[in-house]
C-alpha cells in the first residue's frame, strides 16, 4: 500500500499530508519564538535601564527598514513562484523563485553588515546587556531560518528540480509548503522588527 | 496488494534494519534503546541510593552489610579516586548523578519508549495504515534522539564533570557552575553538553510529534471514525500536541541558557549576583525566574505526555482482559482533550516557594485542583470496567490492573502538593520524589511492561513466558511500594530531595530506617528485573510461538495484520465496521468479541 493522501488532498481535512505537517510545524514555531518574545517581554519590564525608543539602542534602523522591504518583497515572489506552477509555467516559477534566493540571500548580506557595524563600530556584543544579548539570540536564531530556506528553495531548484518532470502535483504541493514557512519566517521579522529597532 | 509497497526489492540489511523508514523497525529500535536507557537511569539511582542508605560518615553507627562494603568498596576503586575519593561518593559525583537519573528517565526513556516505541509501533496499525505519514523524517526523528543520547553520554567524561545542577537545570546555578576548562573547547562542559543534547530531543520530540498528527488525522482506515479510534491512539494524539505545543519554549530556554553559558548574556542572571564572596561579571538584568517559568510550562505538560500513553496501553489491556467494552469510552476521550488543554496552564505550581504573590498562586492552585477531576474520571472509568467481568489474569493484566491503585496513589499525593500552603512545607522534600515516582514508575514503567507483554506476541510472533513474567511482576510490583512509600514518611519529616547526606541533620534522624528500606527497595526492584531481561531475550528464540494473528483475541486493527507485520502492514486494505472494543456483544452469542475489522454478515 502506498501511503495515502501524499500527494491529493484528504475528502474531510481538505489538506495534502505534508500541508498538515507544515501548519504543526508552524504551531510549534509560534511556541518557539512566543518562547522567545515572553523572555524579551520579561526582561524589558523588569530593567529600567532597557534602551528604548526610536534609535536609541545603536542599532541601524534605515538598515533594518531595507532588510523589512526585501523580506517582504520575497514573500511576494515566493506566491508568484507558486501561481506559476498552478499555471504550468516552471520556468516563470524558477525565476520567481531564484529572486527569492537572492532576496533572502540580500537580506543576510545587509544582516551581517549590520552586525559588523554593531561589534566592530559600536564594540557591542551580546553581554554588553540584555537588550544586545536578545537581540543578537533572536535575530541569529531568525537568520538561521532564513538559512534553512534559502537551502530548500536551492534544493528545489537544481537537485530536487526533477520533481517537476516526474510529479508535477507534488512538486507544487513542496513549494507551497516551503513557501507557508517562507512566510512565517517573514512575519517573525515583522514583529522582531518593531520589539527591537522600533519600540 | 499486487504492486506496491509490500512486494518492493529487498533493500538490504542496512536499511531494513538501521537506516530503516519502517514504521516498526524504528518503533523497535527506540522501544530498545529507550529500556537500554532505563536501564542505565536504573543503575545511577541504585549508586545514590547506597549514598542514602549508608552515608560514610555515619558508618560506625550506621554500617552497611559487609557484602554491600565489599561491593561498594570495589565500585569505588573501578570509578577511581576522581569521583569516590576514599571509597566514599563525591557530593559533586552524587549531584550529578541526580541529574542525570532525572534527564535519562524522562527524556531517554519513558518518552521514547511510550511514543516513539509504542506510539511508532502499535498507532500505525491500530488505525489500518500503512506507515507513518513521513517516513523519512520518522527515522530521522530516532536518529535525533540518538544522538541527543550519545551526546548526554558523552557528556559523563566532560573535564570538570558530567552537569550538577539538578536535572531542572535551575540558574544562576546551571549558569555559573562549570565554566569552560582551558585547553578544551568551550561546549566541552558537563552543563553546555547538557542544554545541546536536550535540543537534540527536542528536535526529535518535534520531528515525531508532527509525524503522528498528520497520520492520525490523515490516514485512518475507511469507515475509523474519530470516536471508533482506540483509546491508546487518542491518548498518542492528544500525547502529539502536548509534545508540539510544550517542547518549543524549553528550547527557547535552552537557547537562552547556551548563550548565558558561552556568549555571556546575563539573561537569567540578576544584577549584582555574588558567588562565593565575588561579584560576577556580567552585565546582570537578568531574572532567573524567567527561566523557571519557560521550563515548567514545558515540564507540566510533559508530566502528562508520561502518563497518557501509559493510560491508553492500560485502556487497550483492561478492555481485551475484561472482556467488556471499556466503561465510559467518549467521556475518557473528552477527559484525555480536557486534560490536555489545562496541561498548558497549571505550570506555576511548581513555583510556590518562589514568592509570586498570593494572587498568582491562587490563580494557578484552582487550575491545579481543576486538572485533578479528569484525571480521576479516567481512572474511574478504567475502575468501573472491571465491574461484573470475568478477568484473565495474565501479566500484561496484572501490570495493567497494578497501575490503576499505583497511579492513584500518585495522584492523589499530588494535590497536597498543588495547593501553595500545604505546598510550602512539603516542597523539595522527599514527599515530592514519592508522589512523582508513583505517577511514573509504578505507573507509566507498569503500563510500558504491560504493553510489552501486550504486544510482544505481534511485534514477534512469539509469547514471552508467564511464568517469568508473573515473577517478574510480582517482583517489581512488592519492591517498587518498598522503594517510593517510605519516601513520603522521609518527606513528612522534612527530608529534603536534594541532600547527600541524610545523617548530617539531627531532625531527620529518626526517618533514617525509611531511607534504608527505600534503597534496599530499589535493589530488590533491580532483582527482579532479571527475569524480565531474560524473557525478553530468550523469548524472541524460544517463546511459544502464536498460533493465531490475534492471540489475545483482542478487537482493535493491530490483531488483523499477518504477525509478525511485513512492510506495509495490511495484506488488504483494512475497513472498520464497529467501535473499537465490541466484546461480549448480546448480537454475536457464540463468540465474546467482535473485531473492528470483521465484515458485518449479510442478513
Amino acid at each position: 500500500m502506498e501511503i495515502p493522501y501524499s500527494v491529493k488532498p484528504h475528502p474531510v481535512t481538505g489538506l495534502a499530508n505534508a500541508k498538515l505537517g507544515i501548519w504543526t510545524f508552524l504551531a510549534s514555531e509560534v511556541m518557539l519564538f512566543g518562547g522567545f518574545f515572553s523572555a524579551y517581554i520579561l526582561l524589558r519590564t523588569g530593567d529600567p535601564d532597557w534602551p528604548r525608543g526610536l534609535a536609541n539602542n545603536g542599532l541601524d534602523v534605515k538598515l533594518a527598514t531595507f532588510n523589512t522591504v526585501l523580506l517582504i518583497a520575497s514573500s511576494v515572489t515566493v506566491v508568484m513562484a507558486w501561481a506559476a506552477l498552478k499555471m504550468n509555467d516552471f520556468a516563470k516559477c524558477k525565476k520567481y523563485l531564484w529572486a527569492t534566493v537572492a532576496l533572502a540571500a540580500g537580506f543576510l548580506v545587509v544582516k551581517f553588515f549590520e552586525y559588523k557595524a554593531e561589534i566592530v563600530g559600536h564594540g557591542i556584543y551580546p553581554s554588553t546587556h540584555n537588550f544586545y544579548g536578545i537581540y543578537f539570540t533572536m535575530t541569529g536564531l531568525h537568520g538561521l531560518h532564513i538559512l534553512g530556506g534559502i537551502a530548500v528553495f536551492v534544493y528545489f531548484l537544481t537537485f530536487g528540480a526533477s520533481m517537476w518532470k516526474d510529479e508535477p502535483e507534488r512538486y507544487s504541493g513542496r513549494i507551497e509548503c516551503v513557501g507557508l514557512y517562507w512566510h512565517f519566517v517573514d512575519i517573525v521579522w515583522i514583529f522582531l522588527f518593531p520589539a527591537l529597532y522600533l519600540l | 496488494m499486487s504492486q506496491g509497497h509490500n512486494d518492493h526489492h529487498d533493500p538490504g540489511w542496512i536499511r531494513k534494519y538501521v537506516f530503516s523508514v519502517d514504521h516498526k523497525v524504528i518503533g523497535i529500535q527506540y522501544s530498545v534503546t529507550a529500556l537500554l536507557f532505563l536501564f542505565f537511569g536504573f543503575t545511577l539511582i541504585m549508586l545514590m541510593r547506597f549514598q542514602l542508605a549508608y552515608p560514610a560518615a555515619a558508618w560506625d553507627t550506621n554500617p552497611p552489610p559487609g557484602f554491600l562494603k565489599a561491593l561498594w568498596g570495589g565500585f569505588g576503586n573501578w570509578i577511581g579516586r576522581g569521583l569516590m575519593p576514599e571509597g566514599v561518593m563525591a557530593p559533586e559525583f552524587y549531584n550529578s548523578l541526580g541529574v542525570m537519573h532525572g534527564t535519562i528517565m524522562i527524556f531517554l526513556g519513558v518518552v521514547p519508549l511510550s511514543v516513539g516505541g509504542f506510539g511508532n509501533y502499535v498507532m500505525p496499525l491500530q488505525i489500518g495504515a500503512p506507515d507513518m505519514a513521513f517516513p523519512k523524517i520518522n527515522m530521522m526523528s530516532y536518529w535525533v534522539y540518538f544522538i541527543g543520547g550519545v551526546v548526554m553520554l558523552a557528556s559523563f567524561f566532560c573535564p570538570g564533570g558530567v552537569a550538577n545542577s539538578g536535572w531542572t537545570a535551575y540558574p544562576p546555578l546551571s549558569v555559573v557552575s562549570q565554566p569552560a576548562i582551558e585547553g578544551f573547547p568551550f561546549w566541552f562542559t558537563g552543563q553546555t553538553m547538557w542544554i545541546l543534547g536536550m535540543v537534540f530531543l527536542i528536535t526529535s520530540s518535534l520531528l515525531g510529534s508532527i509525524n503522528f498528527i498528520v497520520t492520525i488525522i490523515q490516514m485512518r482506515a475507511p469507515g475509523l471514525s474519530l470516536f471508533r479510534m482506540p483509546v491508546f491512539v487518542w491518548a498518542q494524539l492528544v500525547t502529539s500536541f502536548l509534545l508540539l505545543l510544550a517542547f518549543p519554549p524549553l528550547e527557547a530556554a535552552a537557547v537562552l541558557q547556551l548563550m548565558d553559558r558561552v556568549a555571556g548574556t546575563s539573561f537569567f542572571l540578576p544584577s549584582g549576583l555574588v558567588v562565593s564572596g565575588e561579584a560576577v561579571a556580567v552585565s546582570g538584568g537578568g531574572n532567573p525566574l524567567l527561566w523557571q517559568h519557560l521550563f515548567w510550562f514545558l515540564a507540566h505538560p510533559e508530566v502528562y505526555v508520561l502518563i497518557l500513553p501509559g493510560i491508553g496501553i492500560v485502556a487497550e489491556i483492561i478492555a481485551c482482559n475484561t472482556r467488556k467494552p471499556l466503561w465510559g469510552f467518549r467521556t475518557m476521550v473528552y477527559s484525555m482533550m480536557f486534560l490536555g488543554f489545562m496541561s498548558f496552564i497549571v505550570w506555576a505550581h511548581h513555583m510556590y516557594m518562589t514568592g509570586m504573590g498570593t494572587t498568582i498562586s491562587a490563580f494557578f492552585q484552582m487550575t491545579t485542583m481543576i486538572i485533578s477531576v479528569p484525571s480521576v474520571i479516567i481512572l474511574t472509568c478504567l475502575l468501573l470496567s472491571l465491574w461484573g467481568a470475568s478477568i484473565r489474569f495474565n501479566t500484561p493484566m496484572l501490570f495493567a490492573l497494578s497501575f490503576l491503585p499505583m497511579f492513584a496513589i500518585g495522584g492523589l499525593t499530588g494535590l497536597p502538593l498543588g495547593l501553595a500552603t500545604s505546598d510550602i512545607y512539603l516542597h523539595d522534600t522527599y514527599y515530592v520524589i514519592g508522589h512523582f515516582h508513583y505517577v511514573v514508575a509504578p505507573g507509566t514503567i507498569f503500563a510500558m511492561f504491560a504493553g510489552i507483554y501486550h504486544w510482544y506476541p505481534k511485534a514477534t510472533g512469539r509469547q514471552l513466558s508467564e511464568l517469568f513474567g508473573k515473577m517478574h511482576f510480582w517482583g517489581s510490583f512488592i519492591a517498587i511500594n518498598l522503594t517510593f512509600m517510605p519516601m513520603f514518611f522521609a518527606g513528612m519529616a522534612g527530608m529534603l530531595r536534594r541532600g547527600y547526606d541524610p545523617t548530617y541533620y539531627e531532625y531527620i534522624q529518626s526517618v533514617q530506617s525509611m531511607n534504608v528500606m527505600s534503597s534496599w527497595g530499589a535493589w530488590l526492584l533491580g532483582l527482579a528485573q532479571i527475569p524480565f531481561i531474560i524473557n525478553f531475550f530468550a523469548s524472541i528464540f524460544a517463546g511459544k510461538k502464536v498460533e493465531s494473528d490475534n492471540p489475545w483475541q483482542a478487537t482493535t486493527l493491530e490483531w488483523a495484520t499477518p504477525t509478525p507485520p511485513p512492510h506495509g502492514n495490511f495484506v488488504t486494505e483494512p475497513r472498520v465496521y464497529r467501535d473499537a472494543y465490541e466484546y461480549s456483544n448480546p448480537e454475536r452469542p457464540d463468540d465474546d468479541f467482535w473485531p473492528q475489522f470483521v465484515e458485518p454478515e449479510k442478513s
